[in-house]
């Protein structure tokens, strides 16, 4: 494998991308395990227009390796965002906030450390999901933005959903959280844990501080590699790949010779160009000690919630089971909350929350609309 | 099931239910009773259905709908956590239509149970004479094609109740456009039933 340089600048990678930057010193953001952030710095995109009544705004939430560019060209979620399509950017103001920890232009382990003008590396603080969430309410009220019509998110995006709705009940609207967790599972750990090891194992990680030199590119790309597999399922492995062999086979005996192994160095090299390896530790960390019950029986974590709730799952989601959602719905009708709940058919494993927006389409356009209404009767 | 006696079905269960309750559909299809109930009664309505395409109906009419096989239990509910739980054209085609019931009457106050009588007149007439297990207005299927997994009749549920010791506070009985007060078991094409634990 080719090491190949991560831009450490830590830019978004869209030019529509803009910057909010808040909690200068000394009014840094504390964080949830005590110790204080700032400045911080959150790259986002918007979408559509703010109406007058500011009654019409919906935050996306991104997943583990997403940034804030989620809707237009290449946005890893045009297919749900934009003028006429399920989340409508003709009726609706969009905005996507990156997250903090991650390397898309919001404050992480790349960015430059202002006390020291060089990078944090392993010197940021460990993030949280709820530390993310504070970040984002602060975004939304710069935009001038007392209550979300909807916040909708997927995998890690599902998190901070679940976030927003015990943090900030009163500030949405409706939620949409899709195949997520109130907690990860031992299961989910450990598969971070192996990505993790991956990047620490390799001797150009540097305990963190590599960003002089070459990043961990081998590490990087076997934990991305091992997330790839659990992203996919057997049946879309099978569909995809099958057992066909590569054309340009080399001479070595462990080349790749099959496509799935191709496929999956492809995608491993491929990430190391776009994604910072310390920004992956952070954020797999942040994923796996996301606990929203903390310490709540489940009937009581998102007691008083006014919001409605839609919950997606998907049938071959084995990453984040079907169960884990009905766990959320089951939080919801002790609370009394209204929450409805859909196990999309599908195929594509984890990734399905990405590919199938054709089937999300029609349930989050209809949600979104009952949700816009109010229908009281719902309540 | 003739549209009529659909129709009648629903306006028994709507009499049945008081204003402002909350109402648990078990197998609530596309969701044309619990909207009835919203429209007049004012009812909290929740829906538990298996099919998706009915959960995508249910959300565009902007009902709470829960995807479930409803032979896995209730377990997101609490005791006698809602009013009513209906259980109407369902029981027939749970696997475990006990362990439904008994399930229904521990999450709701009252139960509502509504199936098509298998001991009605034209069906005994089908069997006895034509020799065949009845298809009928309210039993459409053929045998090989048929969502229905048990047959019951009014008196069988009767004994059922009796012997759970489940109190029947209502009944009703339709036939095609009316409801039916004669010998229920012989003339009722569908049983309709408020029950309490």
């Amino acid at each position: 494998m080719e090491a190949q340089k991560f831009t450490n600048d830590n830019k978004p990678g869209n030019s529509d991308t803009q910057t909010f930057t808040f909690a200068y010193p000394p009014a840094e953001l504390i964080l949830e395990s005590g110790e204080k952030l700032g400045p911080i710095t959150l790259a986002y995109e918007t979408y559509g227009k703010l109406n007058e009544q500011k009654s019409n705004a919906i935050l996306i939430l991104h997943a583990l390796s997403g940034d804030a560019h989620a809707a237009g060209p290449d946005g890893w979620w045009e297919n749900l965002i934009g003028p006429g399509k399920g989340i409508d950017t003709d009726r609706y103001f969009v905005v996507c906030s990156n997250v903090i920890g991650g390397c898309k232009g919001s404050t992480g382990p790349s960015s430059i450390d202002p006390r020291t003008g060089k990078p944090y590396g392993l010197s940021l603080p460990l993030i949280s999901i709820r530390d993310i969430v504070e970040t984002q309410k602060q975004l939304i009220e710069h935009l001038g933005i007392q209550k979300l019509l909807a916040v909708v998110g997927g995998s890690m995006g599902g998190m901070q959903v679940l976030q927003w709705m015990v943090s900030y009940p009163d500030k949405i609207r409706s939620a949409i959280p899709i195949a997520t967790t109130l907690k990860h599972t031992p299961q989910q750990i450990a598969f971070n844990e192996v990505g993790r090891q991956a990047v620490m194992s390799d001797p150009d990680w540097r305990n963190g501080d590599y960003y002089a030199h070459a990043p961990p590119a081998k590490g990087l790309a076997v934990a991305r590699m091992i997330g790839h597999i659990t992203y996919m399922s057997d049946t879309s492995m099978t569909e995809k790949f099958g057992r066909k062999t590569r054309a340009d086979k080399e001479p070595f005996k462990f080349s790749a010779d099959y496509e799935v192994e191709g496929y999956l160095r492809y995608r491993g090299d491929n990430f190391v160009k776009r994604f910072d390896a310390n920004s992956y530790l952070y954020l797999t960390k942040a994923i796996d000690n996301f606990n929203i019950l903390n310490g709540y029986a489940l009937g009581n974590v998102v007691r008083g919630l006014k919001a409605k709730v839609l919950v997606l799952a998907f049938k071959s989601d084995w990453l984040y089971p079907a169960y884990q959602s009905q766990e959320i719905v089951k939080a919801c009708k002790l609370a009394g909350v209204d929450a409805s709940y859909c196990e999309i058919t599908s195929t594509y494993g984890h990734d399905s929350f990405l590919l199938e927006t054709e089937q999300e389409t029609p349930l989050i356009r209809d949600f979104l609309k009952s949700a816009e209404n109010g229908n009281g009767n719902h309540t | 099931m003739t549209k009529q006696t659909h129709i009648i079905e629903h306006k028994v269960i709507s009499s049945w239910i008081s204003s402002e309750a909350s109402v648990l559909d078990l197998g609530c299809g596309d969701g044309e009773l619990l909207n009835l109930l919203i429209r007049n009664k004012q009812v909290h309505a929740q829906g538990v259905e298996l099919s998706e395409q009915a959960i995508h109906n249910c959300v565009a009419a902007g009902l709470s709908v829960f995807q479930q096989d409803i032979d896995m239990g209730l377990t997101e509910y609490a005791d006698k956590s809602v009013d009513y739980v209906i259980l109407n054209q369902t029981l027939q085609q749970v696997k475990k239509p006990d362990f439904a019931i008994k399930e229904a009457l521990r999450v709701g106050r009252k139960v509502i149970v509504g199936f098509p009588n298998f001991c009605y007149i034209t069906s005994r007439f089908q069997i006895f004479f034509g020799g065949k297990v009845p298809v009928s207005p309210s039993l459409p299927y053929q045998w090989y094609d048929t969502p229905n997994l048990h047959f019951l009749s009014i008196a069988d549920f009767k004994e059922y109740c009796k012997k759970n010791k489940i109190t029947i506070e209502k009944t009703a009985f339709i036939s095609k456009n009316r409801t039916v007060k004669f010998l229920p078991n012989l003339f009722g094409e569908v049983g309709l039933f408020l029950l309490s634990k």
